[in-house]
């Protein structure tokens, strides 16, 4: 988001809330603690693709990478009894994704949207395949309580007692924020993603930091699968991403490809569909549960027609890097 | 596009085969013999008249999603959206077929079919439209209008087309006259998707807006300075590609199912790129892609009830087959030239 929309924004938000809050307390509350739980997923989902863009590399199988990852991590956390090593399993699965889009799209140079789709379809098919019924894990991961934040009111209330991954899942997002803004890496990987062959004149193997930046992109959209099956619901179902890993990708773009800004978009997304899920309950507004269904992917489209030509891409997005032959 | 003739063939078989090897490795894991599950797959399938006509009919309305998808792919287009296209189109001929009443047959069917290519086309128009104007990638759009179809067709099911006084979310079962019958106990629709085939085929081979698609397929700026209209032509494409998923969804709806309901429709029009990548973008390419992957699909249920192997399994090999068909991997074994299809371009451009 543009800086100077920035603040207004937030003004507005904390307004907003301030003015639900005195309608009703619980609910506004309630509402937003949840509107954190549905943006969570989306914005890991969104690190995955920022990173990978910044390098240079369309990564459109960030649902397929969630979707086998929430598989893997409910079967084996299911099996071994062990909701971690579940965790451990779904990172694990997300970045061999990743290691696999980095095989197409580098080392093939296969065009990167077919990639993605690959990486899609194989998750659909392995996951529908292999899909059991009557597993069961120990229990979702549990939810934790922040010393000194839980005794502030309101704020307490809304940002403590979420799991483990939503926790971590924030520190990923801003962990990211600072590497790719303030460090070595950062500066390498955006101009590998800008301008390749001068990144790799001024020494940097550009092949190998798009390998490594797509794998552990995969990791955090592994890390966002198993969030799923593990800390959000604690089942697994065919095609139990359900759309996620795209609108991921306007969350990014609304975000301008920066962790932060795509984080505050996903928490915009969370929200809409908490605020929509509320006014439903309460009765305000009678709209068919389906049209509910649809909010996420109408403003998906929304946002990126809005956003189209506004906003720009890394330039090197989506080109297979050829060295020069002298 | 001139291709080597063999390589043109022999990638998508081996890529069949390859992947039929390692689902077999996946058969095997579970106890089960991988090459009699393969055996009552093609025995099904392709070895009985009544066997080839059930996979005909599954072919069918893939070979129209895999039209649907390669004609977007030859305009550099990937239509990921067949899915939706296909249910909208299905929905709406249902309702033209339940809902007209005491037409004549040669009007009725038509007339549904018109619906359907008209609102398949309708839902792909929102696609082009926006990739068009306003350089929206046609990948997330047309996925994200599946999801939104799938939601809208399944509330207007369960509402205001509901058939009434039944639990069940389903349209009312379409007149008569609106059946498409068989022909000599084979699927009537059928021939009307090879017609669709040799239409699209003949339209890119031989007619100015052919070579426009394909023109802006190759490269969409050079489309531009030699004074094609690419958004024009951008629209168009998906228009074609969206009415003919309407179709298959139409075909589907007035020759199998006979009404609308929710879960009918589910995976057709995914698996029409599978067909597509497999056919490689070729209109006739398509129709052998189809009936093999119709065959899988015709077969699913007796491979479970025979062997054990859930039907998923057809799942898996299509997966499979997209992977090998696609990455360049076979090629190079074969030390062949791969023509890698290139549709690429940025989220907003």
């Amino acid at each position: 988001m543009r800086l100077k929309t920035r603040y207004p924004l937030i003004v507005g938000l904390v307004l907003v809330f301030a003015y639900f809050y005195a309608q009703n307390g619980i609910v506004a509350t309630s509402v937003s603690f949840s509107a954190i739980q549905l943006a969570l997923p989306l914005a890991l989902a969104a690190m995955v693709g920022v990173m990978c863009e910044r390098t240079g590399i369309v990564n459109i199988g960030i649902e397929g990478t969630m979707l086998i990852s929430a598989f893997t991590a409910f079967f084996l956390g299911a099996i071994f009894k062990d909701t971690v090593l579940g965790v451990l399993v779904g990172i694990f699965t997300g970045s061999m994704m990743g290691l696999l889009l980095a095989l197409m799209a580098i080392s093939w140079k296969m065009d990167q949207i077919i990639a993605g789709v690959i990486l899609n379809i194989l998750a659909a098919g392995l996951t529908s395949f292999l899909y059991r019924q009557n597993y069961s894990i120990a229990g979702t991961l549990s939810p934790i309580e922040i010393p000194i934040l839980s005794d502030i009111p309101i704020a307490g209330a809304i940002l403590s007692f979420h799991g483990p991954i939503t926790y971590f899942g924030i520190f990923i997002v801003v962990a990211l924020w600072f590497a790719l803004y303030k460090t070595s890496w950062g500066l390498r990987s955006r101009a590998v993603g800008e301008y390749p062959s001068s990144a790799d004149t001024a020494g940097v193997s550009v092949i190998k930091l798009r390998y490594i930046n797509v794998t552990i992109a995969g990791g955090i959209g592994g890390l966002a699968g198993a969030y799923l099956s593990l800390e959000a619901v604690g089942i697994f179902e065919r095609g139990f991403t359900a759309g996620k890993g795209f609108t991921a990708l306007a969350i990014m773009i609304f975000g301008r490809w920066n962790p932060l800004g795509a984080f505050a978009a996903a928490l915009f997304f969370g929200l809409a569909q908490a605020v929509t899920s509320q006014l439903m309950i309460d009765e305000v507004v009678e709209i068919p549960q389906q049209f509910i269904n649809i909010l996420p992917y109408v403003l998906t489209i929304v946002i990126l027609a809005i956003s189209a030509g506004k906003v720009r891409p890394p330039a090197a997005e989506g080109i297979p890097y050829e060295k020069e032959k002298a | 596009m001139k291709r080597l003739p063999l390589s043109g063939v022999l990638i998508p078989l081996l890529s069949v085969l390859v992947a039929m090897f390692f689902g077999g490795i996946m058969i095997a894991v579970q106890g089960i013999n991988p090459l009699y599950t393969y055996e009552v797959l093609f025995e099904t399938a392709f070895l009985s008249f009544d066997g080839i006509s059930v996979t005909l009919a599954k072919a069918t309305p893939l070979i129209l999603s895999g039209l649907a998808v390669a004609i977007c792919l030859r305009a550099g287009l990937f239509n990921i959206g067949a899915q939706g296209q296909l249910i909208s189109g299905a929905l709406a001929s249902a309702w033209a077929g339940y809902y007209f009443v005491g037409l004549p047959t040669l009007i009725h069917i038509p007339l549904a079919l018109l619906f359907g290519a008209t609102f398949g086309a309708l839902v792909a128009f929102i696609a082009g439209a926006l990739k068009a104007y306003r350089g929206v990638h046609e990948v997330i759009t047309t996925i994200m209008l599946n999801s939104m179809v799938i939601a809208i067709a399944d509330y207007l099911a369960s509402t205001p087309f509901k058939e009434p006084d039944q639990p069940l979310t389903r349209t009312p079962a379409i007149q008569d006259s609106a059946r498409i019958p068989d022909i000599f106990g084979l699927p009537f629709g059928f021939f009307i998707a090879i017609a669709f085939s040799i239409a699209l085929w003949w339209l890119l081979r031989n007619t100015t807006t052919g070579f426009r698609i394909e023109t802006i397929g190759r490269n969409r700026n050079a489309g531009w300075y030699a004074g094609i209209s690419v958004k024009r032509v951008t629209i168009l494409s998906m228009l074609v590609g969206g009415s003919i998923a309407g179709i298959a969804g139409a075909i589907e709806t007035l020759s199998i199912t006979g009404r609308f309901e929710p879960a009918f429709n589910a995976g057709l029009g995914f698996d029409g790129i599978t067909v597509a990548l497999l056919g490689r973008g070729n209109p006739l390419g398509v129709i052998p892609a189809a009936i093999l992957i119709g065959g899988m699909r015709a077969s699913g249920s007796t491979v479970q009830f025979k062997t054990g192997v859930s039907p998923e399994i057809v799942d898996l090999l299509l997966a499979l087959i997209l992977f090998f068909v696609t990455a360049p991997l076979l090629a190079r074994l074969l030390k062949r030239r791969h023509e890698n299809v290139a549709i690429t371009s940025g989220w907003s451009n």
